[in-house]
């Protein structure tokens, strides 16, 4: 199991061990589920309330169905820990932030460096992901 | 046309950090190949036969001079001193040292270009119609579209790992001078019964393996919902598109397996859930884009009369000029493809010459097109002898613009690894075959493409005549299609039968176009004359066997 190796939250990190999709609709007290890509993150928006942790796993990292799954989960108010797990590597970093994941847990520890250079990366956007960052055009255009 | 601003310069100048960055990281071995590959492939590097290829972009195929002057510097400072335009109204160098590619991107940077997302399973560059906002047909200029697109796409977080690539283009003229219907997603802005401008979508279209005419999901989209349309079409992609075989992976093969109906409910659910999302740039930013594709000063009261007294000259105004919206002006194209030359490519020295004709004869502007040639927008017609003289005194006048030596090519087995077969000598010996029989002109339109592998980088399945080299038990053989449009006639074309050597293909293209010159009635193109006598008089003719020799 790999270990959570950067997280941006302040509160206690959930403790129980992600269910699948499956077993979370079975058991109506758990309140973390990991997501694997071929599985629709649609599926929890009715459950969001009781959620408090989301694995979305990366097998591959060219595998990119889990940047959907973690937005479509923030664009339906998910406010819990959103967390990348499996090959998720230096370079993809920023863009998973970007997506709403708040939370690494890479196979392979990253060099501490090298990664916070990648989240530190981008000053600016160009797109509104819904992570809070003003994208270039609202810049150019203040309200 | 469009200038960065303080924002778009510090995108490419981090992209450029990033990128030397990721370079050091390889080259001193923390990334492996593997994890090195997909990146580098982000900025457009990629490894070939002989050497790394980086393919650079030109956003909807436009450029300044001091742009196009930097791409003729690059060629001679870190390749052999050329470059070749490509099919998608890019440009790519053969012979790229990795380490020096972080430089490259540089140079490029500060004359706001970039490589950004030129290959990889992401958005690529967003190609447009190369006579945008100088067409006389066209409905508004199509590029402030392509350039909102352009920034929205750029380090889309959401879709830097798609199932595939990702190829969009936009135009807004009934005619199809970009192979609309041939993208990931074809955009034509339009008009509706309202008078209201929006964009129609059409998705679903490629060539490859498997090619597909795009159909229409939807016939108008208000321009202050294009960016949330675009972000659900490739949103329902990204969760659905398939990942299992990189064959079956483009949207194409998505919508046609899912179904039109089914894709676009999709779609349509998707983007009724991201209008509440506020992903929408304001309009204020569009007309900001808009505002900076605004017209040149055109001079007024000049004359529409051409003194066409040398004929050579002539020919060139009648094969490579087009009709301009402005009086006195005409849209000029530079054909970079001489007889026996090979399509798209051309020297540092040529590259800096077009540059410094566009500063004086087309208001600094030139752009590139999908059939890999260079268009001057703006000419004044008095100055188009003066331009053809430079032209022709540098070998870059070759008055052949549609016509049959006017051949789209991939780079073929001489370059890439994917090849099965060479283009770019058949292209040479077509060419010259048909220059020496002189029959070119009196044939006319005639659009021919060459693809050396199935992955058709060439358009083979979009030619009035096609070629695609096959390898066949290790020799270089190669079918013969006809029938094919790009335009907004779409069609695929089909296949005649047993495939030829590299001889013998010029010889059954040549046999194709007699049948066309004896069959043709009035005013009609190889292409009009095939669709209407059919397959067979070709087939009968290409296939039949010598007297001579039984």
């Amino acid at each position: 199991m790999a270990e959570v190796q950067f997280r941006f939250r302040d509160d206690e990190p959930v403790a129980d061990p992600a269910v699948t999709v499956d077993s979370f609709a079975a058991q109506s007290n758990a309140a973390a589920v990991r997501l694997e890509p071929g599985d629709d993150a649609a599926l929890l928006i009715p459950h969001l309330e009781r959620l408090r942790l989301v694995e979305v796993a990366f097998p591959v990292w060219t595998d990119g169905r889990g940047y959907s799954s973690a937005r479509t989960l923030r664009e339906a108010g998910y406010t819990g820990e959103l967390r990348a797990v499996g090959d998720v590597l230096i370079d993809q970093l920023g863009q998973m932030r970007r997506c709403g994941f708040d939370s690494f847990a890479p196979e392979h520890e990253l060099d501490a460096d090298d990664a916070a250079a990648s989240f530190a990366r981008w000053d600016n956007v160009y797109q509104a992901t819904g992570d809070g960052r003003k994208p270039i055009w609202a810049l150019r255009h203040p309200a | 046309m469009y200038r960065y601003d303080q924002y778009d310069q510090q995108m490419v100048d981090t992209r450029v950090a990033e990128f030397r960055d990721q370079t050091r990281r390889r080259l001193d071995g923390h990334l492996s190949e593997d994890q090195f590959r997909p990146l580098r492939l982000m900025n457009g590097l990629y490894l070939q036969l002989h050497a790394y290829m980086l393919r650079v972009a030109v956003p909807y195929g436009t450029l300044s001079s001091a742009q196009m002057r930097m791409l003729g510097d690059i060629a001679d400072k870190y390749d052999r001193g050329y470059g070749h335009f490509t099919t998608r109204q890019n440009i790519q160098y053969n012979w790229i040292k990795l380490e020096d590619a972080p430089d490259i991107l540089a140079d490029l940077a500060s004359v706001e270009m970039h490589a950004i997302q030129t290959s990889g399973n992401c958005i690529r560059n967003i190609s447009s119609d190369q006579y945008a906002g100088a067409a006389a047909d066209e409905l508004v200029d199509p590029r402030p579209y392509a350039e909102l697109l352009r920034q929205w796409s750029s380090f889309h977080p959401e879709f830097l790992a798609l199932p595939r690539k990702f190829k969009i283009a936009v135009i807004a003229s009934e005619t199809d001078r970009a192979a609309m219907l041939l993208h990931d997603i074809g955009i034509r802005i339009v008009r509706n019964d309202a008078g209201e401008i929006g964009a129609a979508f059409y998705v679903g279209g490629g060539m490859g393996r498997t090619p597909m005419i795009a159909p229409l999901i939807r016939d108008f989209v208000p321009l202050d919902q294009l960016i949330t349309y675009a972000e659900a079409c490739l949103r329902v992609y990204n969760r659905h598109g398939r990942r299992d075989n990189k064959y079956k992976a483009r949207i194409k093969i998505l919508v046609h397996e899912m179904g039109k109906a089914e894709y676009t409910r999709q779609v349509e659910a998707e983007f009724a859930h991201l209008l509440s999302q506020d992903i929408e740039p304001p309009l204020a930013e569009l007309a900001r884009i808009k505002a900076q594709f605004a017209d040149p000063a055109y001079e007024t009261g000049l004359a529409d009369e051409i003194d066409l007294a040398n004929p050579a000259f002539a020919r060139w105004v009648a094969s490579n000029t087009h009709a301009h919206k402005a009086p006195g002006y005409a849209i000029a194209v530079v054909s970079l493809k001489p007889v026996g030359g090979i399509p798209g490519d051309a020297s540092a020295d040529q590259i800096r010459l077009m540059a410094d004709l566009a500063r004086d004869y087309s208001f600094d502007e030139l752009r590139v097109t999908h059939a890999q040639n260079i268009v001057y927008p703006h000419v004044r017609k008095a100055d188009l002898f003066a331009l053809w003289q430079k032209l022709n005194a540098a070998g870059l006048a070759t008055a052949n613009l549609d016509q049959i030596g006017d051949i789209i090519a991939c780079p073929g087995l001489d370059y890439c690894s994917l090849a099965n077969a060479r283009s770019i000598p058949v292209a040479q010996k077509i060419s010259e075959r048909f220059a020496a029989n002189g029959k070119a002109e009196d044939i006319g339109e005639l659009k021919l493409k060459i693809s050396g592998c199935i992955n058709a980088c060439g358009h083979h399945h979009a030619g009035h005549i096609g070629i695609l080299g096959v390898d066949r038990k290790g020799t270089e053989n190669y079918q013969l299609l006809l029938g094919g449009s790009e335009g907004a006639d779409c069609s695929l074309g089909t296949i005649t039968g047993p495939g030829f050597g590299e001889d013998g293909i010029v010889d059954a293209v040549e046999k194709a176009t007699d049948v066309y010159l004896a069959r043709r009635e009035s005013g009609e193109r190889f292409l009009d004359t095939y669709r209407r006598i059919g397959m067979q008089p070709f087939k009968e003719a290409i296939y039949a066997k010598e007297s001579v020799d039984g």
